[in-house]
C-alpha cells in the first residue's frame, strides 16, 4: 500500500472535522473523492500534507510504509507527497520560474515543461498575482510535475476553470499519472505503460467534471467527515449528477445508526 | 497598558556642536588604489564602490573632508572634485546652491558655512558612460562631521550612471555625521541613473540633501538602499519635472535592525504635460524605527504619478510608519497610491513548505521577494548585499 489513513480524526479551529477515516491507496491508483461542501474533503488533504491548523486528534497516516503522522511538511513533501491547492496564495515578488525552480531543480529547463501547459506567459508573473483560475490551476501543475511527487493530491482541479482549460489540465493530470492516451516515445504500448503505472492521485471534485478527462480506478464519497461509500466513480458520480447527494444521505444515515 | 504613542518625525537633530567639525582635511591623496588598506577596501565593497572592478567610468574617493582620489578613463564624461571645479570653470556658479537653498535647515547651513568638498561629474551632450562613475564617501576621524557638496551635470541627450557608497572604517565607538547636498541637473532627453548605498555604521548619523531638476524628455532614476546599520538617516530629495515628458523614478530598499531610525521619503513635482513619476519603496524591520515617505504634486493637465510603500514588520519590536501624499493642483492629474504593512502569512509560508522548502527557507524566499524592487542597473555585488541582508533575516525570524 502506498498510502494508509487508519482510524484518523482531525480537529480544525476546535471543531471535529474528520471522525475515524479509514483510506488505503495503493500504487498507480486513482482515487475520487466526492462529498458536499464542507464535508471534510480538504481537511484530509491538508492533514495528509501536514498543514498547520489541522489537529490529528487520533489515527495515523502511513505513506510508503513510514508513520507520517507527525512530521514536518518539507518532511513529506522529501518523501514523495505533492498537492494542487484549490485556492493557493499570493507570493509577490517570486516568479513561477523562480518557484517552480524551487520545486525541482536549479537546472530545470522551465520554458520546456511550460509549453505543454501553456504557461510561459505568466512564467515571468509573481505567483498568483491576478491569475485568473485556469492560470492558477496551470501554475500549481507545473510546480508538481517540477516536484515529481509519488503520491499526488489534488484539491478541485476543476474549480473556477473554463471548458478549455479543463481539458488540458486534465490532459497535465493524466500526464503526472500516467493516464489516458498519451504519446511515448519508448516504443512501449499504452497498455505496458499503464501496468507500469506508479504514481497513485487522490482527486477532490466537487462537480465531477475532472472525470470527463481524468479515468480514475475508484470513488469514494465523504459525507460529515466520514466516508459513507467507495465504488466505480463514473456510477457515483451519475447518481450524484442525477440526485445531488440526497442518495448519499440515506447511506449517511443508516452509517450514524450503525455506529449508534 | 500603555499605548506606544507615534511621533511622526521620530528621528532627532544632531547635536553638530558635539562633534568636531574644522577636522578631516589632512588625508592623503592616494593617486595609486592598491596602497587603499584591505580593510577600507572591503567596506567600501559592501557598499558597492570596487575599487579593482574595470567596469568603472572613473572613482572618486572623499575620506572625511579630504577627497583622496578622483580619476575619470572615459572620454565625454568629466569627474572633478567641486573645489578645482569650481576654480576652472566660473559657470558652475550658476549651479550652485540652485536647486537648494543653504538655509533649508541647519545642516545645509553647517555645509554652507563650512568648507564643504564634493564631486563634480558632467556628462558632455551625447556622451553616454558605458559603466558607470563610483563616488565614495568615507568617514575616518573619531567625531568627524563629513560635509559634502555635489554637483551632477547631464548635458543634452547624455546617459550618465552614478554610483555612490557611503561608509566608514568599523570604530563604532564614536558619533560621526555625514552632511551631503547634491544638485542634479539632467537637460533634454538626457538620463542619469543615480544609485546609492548606505553602510554607514551603528554610532553614525546622516542627513543627504538633494534637489534634482530634469528638462524636457529626461529621465532620473534614483536606487537607494540602506540595509546595513546607521544610528538615524533623514532624507527627502525633491526632483522638479520642468520639461515636457519628463520622468523621475525612485526605488528604494530599507531593512532597519534593532537601533537604525531611517525617515526616507521622495518628492517629485510634476510641473509640466505628460511629466510622470514612480515611487516604489519597500521597508523591512527587524527591530528598527522607519518612516517612509512620499509626495507627488501635478501641476500640469496629462501628468502621472504613482506611489507604492510597502512594509514587513518582523519580530523584534520595530515600527513602520509610512506617509504617502498626492497633491491634484489641476484638472487632468493621474496620481495614485497604494500602501500596505504587515507580516509574513503563515498561508504564504505553509504553501512554500507544501513544495518542499523549510520554513526557514520559506521566509528567505517571501522575504527575497518582498525586497524585489525591479532595479534598473544595479550592480551585481549589491544583489549579493541583499542576499546576506535576508540570510540575516532569516536567522532573527527565529
Amino acid at each position: 500500500m502506498m498510502l494508509q489513513i487508519k482510524d484518523l480524526a482531525v480537529s480544525t479551529n476546535g471543531q471535529n472535522i474528520l471522525k475515524n477515516i479509514n483510506l488505503e491507496i495503493d500504487k498507480g491508483e486513482t482515487v475520487v473523492l466526492f462529498g458536499p461542501n464542507g464535508c471534510g474533503k480538504t481537511t484530509l488533504l491538508m492533514s495528509i500534507m501536514g498543514l498547520g491548523g489541522y489537529k490529528i486528534e487520533k489515527g495515523k497516516i502511513i505513506f510508503k510504509g513510514k508513520d507520517i503522522t507527525n512530521i514536518p511538511v518539507y518532511e513529506r513533501v522529501k518523501l514523495g507527497i505533492g498537492i494542487m491547492f484549490q485556492r493557493p496564495p499570493t507570493v509577490n515578488g517570486v516568479t513561477v520560474r523562480q518557484l517552480v525552480k524551487l520545486c525541482g531543480d536549479e537546472d530545470l529547463d522551465v520554458g520546456e515543461i511550460a509549453g505543454t501547459l501553456r504557461a510561459n506567459s505568466f512564467l515571468d508573473r509573481s505567483v498568483n498575482d491576478g491569475f485568473s483560475g485556469g492560470e492558477i490551476k496551470r501554475s500549481e501543475l507545473l510546480q508538481l510535475i517540477a516536484q515529481e511527487p509519488d503520491l499526488v493530491l489534488l484539491d478541485e482541479p476543476e474549480s473556477g476553470v473554463d471548458v478549455e482549460n479543463i481539458a488540458l489540465i486534465g490532459k497535465a493530470i493524466n500526464k503526472l499519472l500516467d493516464k489516458g492516451v498519451m504519446k511515448y516515445s519508448n516504443g512501449l504500448s499504452l497498455k505496458e505503460h499503464h501496468t507500469r503505472r506508479y504514481r497513485p492521485g487522490l482527486i477532490i471534485t466537487h462537480t465531477g467534471y475532472i472525470l470527463d478527462y481524468v479515468p480514475a480506478d475508484r470513488g469514494i464519497v465523504f459525507m460529515n467527515g466520514h466516508v459513507v461509500c467507495g465504488g466505480n466513480p463514473f456510477e457515483i458520480l451519475n447518481i450524484i449528477r442525477d440526485k445531488g447527494f440526497e442518495e448519499c444521505k440515506k447511506c449517511d444515515k443508516k452509517h450514524k445508526r450503525q455506529i449508534q | 497598558m500603555r499605548q506606544k504613542t507615534q511621533k511622526t518625525n521620530p528621528v532627532k537633530e544632531i547635536l553638530l556642536e558635539n562633534l568636531v567639525e574644522e577636522k578631516g582635511y589632512e588625508h592623503p591623496y592616494q593617486e595609486d588604489l592598491s596602497l587603499i588598506s584591505q580593510e577600507d577596501k572591503e567596506r567600501m565593497l559592501h557598499a558597492g564602490v570596487n575599487l579593482n572592478s574595470k567596469e568603472r567610468s572613473g572613482t572618486f574617493i572623499m575620506k572625511d573632508q579630504s577627497v583622496i582620489h578622483c580619476n575619470i578613463k572615459q572620454p565625454g564624461i568629466e569627474l572633478l572634485s567641486t573645489s578645482v571645479a569650481l576654480e576652472k570653470y566660473d559657470s558652475l556658479k550658476n549651479y550652485w546652491w540652485k536647486l537648494l537653498l543653504p538655509d533649508t535647515d541647519r545642516y545645509t547651513e553647517h555645509v554652507k558655512n563650512h568648507d564643504a568638498r564634493g564631486y563634480f561629474i558632467r556628462a558632455k551632450a551625447g556622451a553616454k558612460s558605458y559603466f558607470p562613475v563610483q563616488s565614495c564617501l568615507f568617514l575616518e576621524d573619531p567625531g568627524v562631521v563629513q560635509s559634502v557638496h555635489n554637483i551632477i551635470i547631464a548635458e543634452e541627450g547624455s546617459e550618465l550612471e552614478i554610483l555612490t557608497g557611503c561608509t566608514s572604517n568599523e570604530n563604532s565607538e564614536t558619533s560621526r555625521a555625514h552632511l551631503g547636498v547634491s544638485e542634479i541637473y539632467v537637460y533634454k532627453n538626457a538620463k542619469v541613473t543615480y544609485s546609492m548605498i548606505h553602510n554607514w555604521g551603528e554610532n553614525i548619523q546622516v542627513r543627504p540633501r538633494t534637489g534634482i531638476i530634469v528638462e524636457e524628455g529626461g529621465t532620473f532614476i534614483s536606487n537607494y538602499i540602506c540595509i546595513r546599520p546607521v544610528k538615524d538617516v533623514q532624507m527627502d530629495p525633491i526632483a522638479r519635472l520642468v520639461g515636457k515628458g519628463a520622468t523621475a523614478l525612485f526605488n528604494s530598499i530599507l531593512v532597519a535592525e534593532p537601533g537604525s531610525m531611517m525617515d526616507i521619503g521622495s518628492r517629485v513635482i510634476l510641473e509640466e504635460e505628460d511629466t510622470k513619476t514612480e515611487i516604489v519603496s519597500r521597508a523591512l524591520t527587524t527591530g528598527g524605527v522607519i518612516t517612509a515617505r512620499g509626495l507627488i504634486r501635478g501641476q500640469a493637465a496629462g501628468c502621472k504619478g504613482h506611489l507604492e510603500c510597502q512594509g514587513l514588520v518582523l519580530d523584534g519590536g520595530g515600527q513602520i510608519y509610512t506617509i504617502p501624499e498626492l497633491d491634484g493642483m489641476v484638472s487632468g492629474v493621474e496620481l495614485s497610491h497604494e500602501a500596505a504593512v504587515g507580516k509574513i502569512a503563515q498561508d504564504e509560508i505553509e504553501y512554500l513548505m507544501a513544495r518542499g522548502l523549510s520554513e526557514q527557507d520559506a521566509i528567505g524566499v517571501i522575504v527575497r521577494g518582498f525586497l524585489n524592487v525591479e532595479i534598473v542597473g544595479l550592480p551585481p555585488i549589491l544583489k549579493k548585499e541583499i542576499e546576506s541582508a535576508i540570510d540575516k533575516i532569516k536567522e532573527s525570524a527565529f
